[in-house]
């Protein structure tokens, strides 16, 4: 379903020559591919089909090809971002409580965490709009309280709500923008132009941007913070309140920009999000590092695999339940939610025992899986709360969430 | 990837960074055309009201009030334009183009300067606008041609100064609500309990007292007189220093103030 929305879209920016489909080589993996085969990993488990082409958006075509994935792979083991026990306070609120981190050049870095964690707190320090209290950070290898200037003209920031000028056009919006980073007029407007096409906007580049819809302000949200050709794109949960496919097609150029060879720190609360763009997570709760690695090395951590079951017969619950618990590590192992019963095992073997032993139970189950655990089980077990199901108050004080 | 095209950030583009700030925010007006309306007509509804109203039993004729008010209903408008400054970056806080502004290399300082300059156009729109509305219902300049740009100018210095100190306001209220409450709180009555509509000597010795040490009754006195041809030395001078003590006092703040706010 999504997949045809995708290829079509990419299709059209292929052929306007905006976008350059080649092999994207960031993520963790890379697989050989069926030749004509499509780049599209929409729709599919995030552990298969990851890595196709990717989107490259509107380079300099000189700059494209040998030359960028030689260097991308020097530059790899160079910390782009740093943190260092970083230390934000509000009044009383803690939002950032020692974090330290370090996202690698060319790659995706996700900071994750529920809402109120510190991540929104954490991009602005390290986009220079927050000082921190304590500790230090450094963003291509200049510091962000001392070396503010440098750092800005390095990044491009796109805020959790989509800070365009609605007042003005979307074409105005970027050339403003492209003005305001010194480009001449007739550059600016060229800018301008490649962005819109690249984002799809083309056609609604001179109506005023409060006629736009949600995802259209993203897409021009975003092109916005392009504009100056940023190394390193912060991007604050640049996907919430998207319909799905606006999301797919907002993935497929994040993957682009860092095929290009952008880094991009993203926030998110979408475990999915987080499993398929980034290189490496950092899990924030409470302003606090509760976990790091990357995808893989988060769902290992957690060990052992998910077996899941639903009785078909809501009162087969608690009979599930204990068929279950007799195949898991310990108490903590075991999560209810509904009618759904899940437990981590360590035994491969359980799922053979568990559907012997339902059957002669007589329980019947809608639903029984046994698969690796997904960042959603991560979450949970690192943080002891589902980000979804997060009751707390929202700690940021500094905004209205609109 | 290549940040080549980028200028350095210098003193030409803070200039720079200002006009295109300042375009920004006059293209605003295209999508609110009754902004202009409120720019044009208010100004004219507001003399006009005043002069036929209030003339006659303030003044004996609305023909000798139009000469008296209309130097004070010029500085009275004039100290209500500078809200587009507040309410504008007011906004912009609240939309999140404040945090993509600060995140930009560019001079911090080019989003409110760029803010006046534009409010600047809309201060000199409306002073032509309500003197030409003046002229046209019988107003006669007494002051000469240099009278006439004098006041103009020292006006045009009022409105700006104004904007610094509701650059302040917009800044520090937190909604577009407080905004107006505290701007209309402050401004309506220092521009009433002024020399604008009527002589001091007429009103109670306590708002007497209030209304000769009220930096507006300064500016007003010294558009008066340049423009009907009185003194003009003393209220000049007072003004003027009015005008660098506000502008001392809360461009310092507005700025820090929109440095810290998050």
């Amino acid at each position: 379903m999504t997949g045809s929305h995708r290829n079509h879209q990419l299709d059209r920016l292929v052929d306007r020559g905006w976008v350059e489909v080649k092999p994207f080589r960031s993520k963790n993996t890379t697989r050989e591919r069926g030749a004509g085969e499509r780049p599209v990993s929409v729709g599919a488990h995030p552990d298969h089909a990851e890595n196709g082409n990717s989107l490259a958006l509107s380079q300099p075509r000189g700059k494209l090809g040998g030359d960028n994935e030689r260097e991308r792979e020097t530059k790899v083991t160079i910390s782009a971002i740093e943190a260092e026990g970083l230390v934000k306070t509000f009044g009383k609120v803690r939002a950032l409580d020692g974090i330290d981190m370090v996202a690698r050049e060319g790659t995706v870095f996700g900071l994750l965490g529920p809402n109120g964690a510190g991540k929104t707190t954490a991009i602005r320090v390290l986009s220079t709009l927050l000082r921190p209290d304590a500790g230090r950070a450094s963003v291509g290898g200049y510091d962000v309280v001392r070396q503010p200037k440098q750092v800005r003209r390095l990044i491009g920031l796109t805020g959790q709500y989509a800070a365009v000028d609605e007042l003005l056009s979307g074409h105005e919006n970027l050339y403003m923008i492209g003005r305001l980073l010194g480009l001449r007029a007739p550059q600016a407007r060229a800018r301008a132009a490649e962005l819109l096409e690249a984002f799809d906007l083309a056609d609604a580049a001179s109506k005023l941007a409060k006629a736009y819809s949600g995802g259209m302000r993203r897409r021009l949200d975003l092109a916005a913070s392009l504009v100056g050709r940023p190394r390193f794109l912060y991007l604050d949960e640049p996907t919430t309140g998207l319909d799905p496919k606006s999301r797919l097609a907002l993935w497929g150029m994040i993957r682009g920009l860092v095929a290009d060879g952008a880094t991009v720190l993203l926030t998110t609360q979408y475990l999915e999000e987080a499993d398929r763009l980034a290189d490496e997570i950092v899990v924030i709760d409470h302003g606090r590092v509760i976990a790091a690695g990357t995808p893989e090395q988060l769902k290992t951590r957690v060990g052992g695999q998910v077996l899941q079951a639903r009785p078909a017969d809501p009162s087969d619950l608690a009979a599930t339940e204990r068929i279950l618990a007799a195949f898991a590590g310990g108490e903590d192992d075991i999560y209810t939610d509904g009618q759904l019963v899940t437990v981590t095992v360590d035994d491969r073997s359980a799922l053979g025992q568990v559907v012997r032993r339902l059957d002669d139970a007589g329980i019947v189950v809608d639903d029984l899986s046994l698969r690796r655990p997904s960042l959603d089980e991560v979450f949970l077990a690192v943080t002891g709360h589902l980000t979804q199901d997060e009751s707390e108050p929202d700690h940021d004080p500094q905004r209205s969430r609109t | 990837m290549s940040t080549a095209t980028l200028a350095p950030a210098g003193r030409a583009n803070v200039v720079a960074n200002t006009l295109t700030i300042a375009r920004r925010n006059l293209l605003h007006i295209r999508a609110n055309p009754e902004q202009l309306v409120e720019m044009t007509v208010q100004p004219f509804m507001f003399l006009a009201l005043f002069v036929y109203v209030f003339g006659g039993a303030i003044a004996g004729s609305s023909r000798e009030y139009l000469q008296y008010a209309l130097p004070g209903i010029l500085v009275q408008g004039i100290a209500f334009t500078p809200f587009t400054t507040a309410i504008g970056l007011n906004v912009d806080f609240q939309r999140g183009l404040i945090d993509r502004f600060r995140s930009l290399p560019i001079a911090r300082s080019a989003v409110i300067s760029g803010r006046i300059v534009a409010d600047g156009v809309r201060i000199v729109w409306s002073i032509l606008i309500i003197t030409g509305f003046g002229v046209l219902l019988g107003f006669r300049f007494g002051g000469g041609v240099a009278g006439a740009l004098g006041a103009l100018a020292l006006v045009t210095a009022f409105g700006l100064t104004m904007c610094w100190f509701m650059a302040f306001i917009g800044i520090t209220a937190r909604t577009t609500e407080s905004v107006n409450t505290w701007g209309f709180l402050i401004i309506l009555p220092l521009t009433f309990a002024s020399s604008a509509f009527a002589q001091p000597e007429t009103m109670p010795g306590w708002l007497e007292a209030f209304v000769n040490v009220n930096p507006l009754t300064s500016v007003i006195d010294a558009t008066r007189g340049l423009m009907l041809g009185g003194p003009v030395a003393e209220p000049v001078t007072e003004s003027l220093i009015w005008l660098a003590v506000i502008t001392a006092v809360f461009a310092p703040l507005a700025i820090a103030r929109y440095r810290r706010r998050i």
